[in-house]
């Protein structure tokens, strides 16, 4: 029992992580009908800013809360902006082509930034620059036990709460601002159909800036909290959180906020579950098995609406 | 170019919109090869022509939707060609636009609220949306249903009604009668009757040319995209060609 009750607050602490990250990949397609296969990258990038503001800052200063919250912010902003340039540059004026074409721009991305970080950047002895070995990442959040039950059987462990707490304040606010404010009122016209969201006033174009910014912000707070957890940082870690998240944003079903999370939490604990009473290297087979196994059955996704191609 | 025909003398009023010689092409096919319009305040004017004729086109280039090849676009004296649909709004245009793009998702309410995106005044909108309950009072019975569960006729009402709501000074509708009941059609054309009787100007595209003429205090004939006649609703609802060509007769 205690037993079970641990893997579901693992599961659940991995899930929270990666439904930020499934956000970020479901209001892109809401906006945009496109996979930004550069989210998990991007997500990556905010991790080595995360750590070399972490690295700047010090042992001593990045443990305490106030440089924590910088560790986050800097490398929340800093993806907003990398969000920002990658669809004003990259997708914006392939808009009006056909989709495939932002596809193949958006792998080319993912690619460009997963391999460009793995360039032997780092001058000897200065290690806040990125490179193909994986950094170990500093603890910004001092591992301590929360809550221990039993003896010793289930341990919440202090970053696991702080992670949960983190992510769900990050989807709390993301909720707040999609269905209660203007933004998110304009996110949700344009969502429907960019065109006529243009036609009421709606400046369409800030509105897609917007929500790559805020998408890509999302990831950068849920790429810290991995690092913390997994306490290390490297260039390909986005392709494997990115993929994950991608699939958990496919199993709720794509452009469905809600749908995303419950679709991230389903993959953290079935993950976790895996490991726990198989092996380990069963996850990812399970994982995506799981993935399949959902879209044999509802091929939208659980909250998706299928929707014919519109010819 | 054929020779312009014009039937009845206009009406002189302050010029709201003027079109110069605008062109329009999709790849290499052109769509508008030079069209010309004016339509003055409180007016409505119709596009009325053939599948293809370039009626919509005609409205999409007004309304940002499409750029413009060539010409000139001016509302109230201000050049408007090649400005974002968004930042017309601004300047006053509304386009209901053909299939209504009404939001399925989201409730009457929601729609009509987004139709006041770029307003602030709360008790104005307030104000506005109780007109258009009483213009409309199928959309109030409707008010907290989502918008897709709507018939074709309430859902074009909400379209226009959903215009209306940023307070344009014209107002552009793409086909009103496109699918709806001979009935419906009736209603929603009396209601756009009521809306320009209020002071609205309206530019109207529509296939039924005998209600567009019947309401349009002046009517462009659009073939090929070219304007090849001109005149009053009433000239040209009395012109043999109109008649034979687009009233079936």
């Amino acid at each position: 029992m205690y037993k079970f009750l641990q893997h579901v607050i693992n599961g659940l602490s991995a899930g929270t992580i990666y439904a930020l990250v499934a956000l970020g990949y479901t209001m892109v397609y809401g906006v945009l009908k496109l996979i930004n296969f550069a989210h998990g990258d991007v997500m990556m990038v905010g991790v080595y800013v995360g750590y070399a503001v972490a690295f700047l800052l010090g042992r001593e200063t990045a443990t305490t809360v106030p440089g924590a919250l910088l560790v986050f912010a800097v490398a929340m902003s800093a993806c907003a902006a990398l969000g920002f340039l990658i669809e004003r540059f990259a997708y914006r004026p392939l808009r009006e082509k056909p989709r495939l074409t932002s596809l193949i721009t958006a792998i080319g991305i993912s690619f460009a930034l997963s391999y460009g970080f793995q360039l032997d950047w780092a001058v000897q002895d200065w290690t806040i620059l990125p490179g193909a070995a994986a950094r170990r990442f500093p603890q910004i959040i001092e591992p301590k036990e929360w809550l221990v039950l039993g003896d010793s059987d289930v341990i919440i462990w202090n970053w696991q709460v702080i992670s949960f707490g983190v992510a769900v304040g990050l989807m709390t606010l993301l909720q707040l601002l999609v269905f209660k404010t203007k933004f998110g009122k304009a996110m949700r016209a344009v969502s429907h159909d960019h065109r006529v969201a243009g036609l009421l006033g709606i400046p369409v174009d800030r509105v897609i800036a917007g929500t790559f910014m805020l998408g890509s912000a999302l990831a950068a707070g849920a790429g810290i909290l991995y690092a913390v957890k997994d306490k290390s940082v490297q260039p390909l870690m986005g392709m494997f959180v990115g993929l994950k998240a991608f699939v958990a944003a496919v199993i709720g079903g794509i452009g469905n906020l809600p749908g995303a999370v419950v679709g991230a939490l389903l993959l953290g604990l079935c993950e976790e579950f895996v490991v726990g009473y198989t092996a380990s290297s069963w996850r990812d087979a399970v994982a995506f098995g799981f993935l399949i196994a959902v879209l044999l059955v509802r091929p939208a996704g659980l909250f998706g609406k299928f929707q014919p191609e519109k010819v | 170019m054929a020779e312009l025909v014009r039937l009845g003398e206009r009406a002189s009023r302050p010029a709201l919109l003027a079109v110069q010689d605008l062109k329009v092409s999709y790849g290499a096919i052109a769509a508008l090869k030079g069209v010309s319009l004016s339509l003055g305040q409180g007016e409505v004017v119709a596009l009325i022509g053939a599948n293809g004729a370039g009626k919509t086109s005609t409205l999409r280039a007004v309304s940002g939707m499409l750029k413009p090849k060539a010409g000139t676009i001016t509302l109230k004296g201000e050049r408007i060609d090649s400005q974002p649909s968004h930042a017309l709004v601004a300047k006053g245009l509304a386009h209901a636009p053909e299939g209504r793009g009404i939001f399925p998702n989201l409730t009457v309410q929601e729609n009509l609220d987004l139709g006041a995106y770029l307003r602030n005044d709360k008790a104005g909108i307030a104000q506005d949306l109780e007109k258009s309950f009483t213009l409309f009072p199928r959309l109030k019975e409707r008010q907290h249903m989502p918008a897709g569960t709507l018939s074709g006729g309430e859902q074009q009402m909400l379209a226009i009604a959903r215009a209306l709501m940023s307070r344009p000074s014209l107002l552009l509708l793409d086909e009103p009668s496109l699918g709806l009941a001979p009935q419906v059609t009736q209603t929603i054309f009396r209601i756009l009757r009521d809306v320009n009787a209020g002071g609205m100007s309206i530019l109207l595209v529509e296939q039924n040319a005998h209600l567009a003429l019947d309401l349009a205090h002046w009517a462009y004939v659009l073939e090929t995209g070219e304007v090849v006649m001109e005149g009053t609703g009433q000239a040209l609802l009395g012109s043999p060609e109109i008649r034979k060509a687009y009233l079936g007769e």
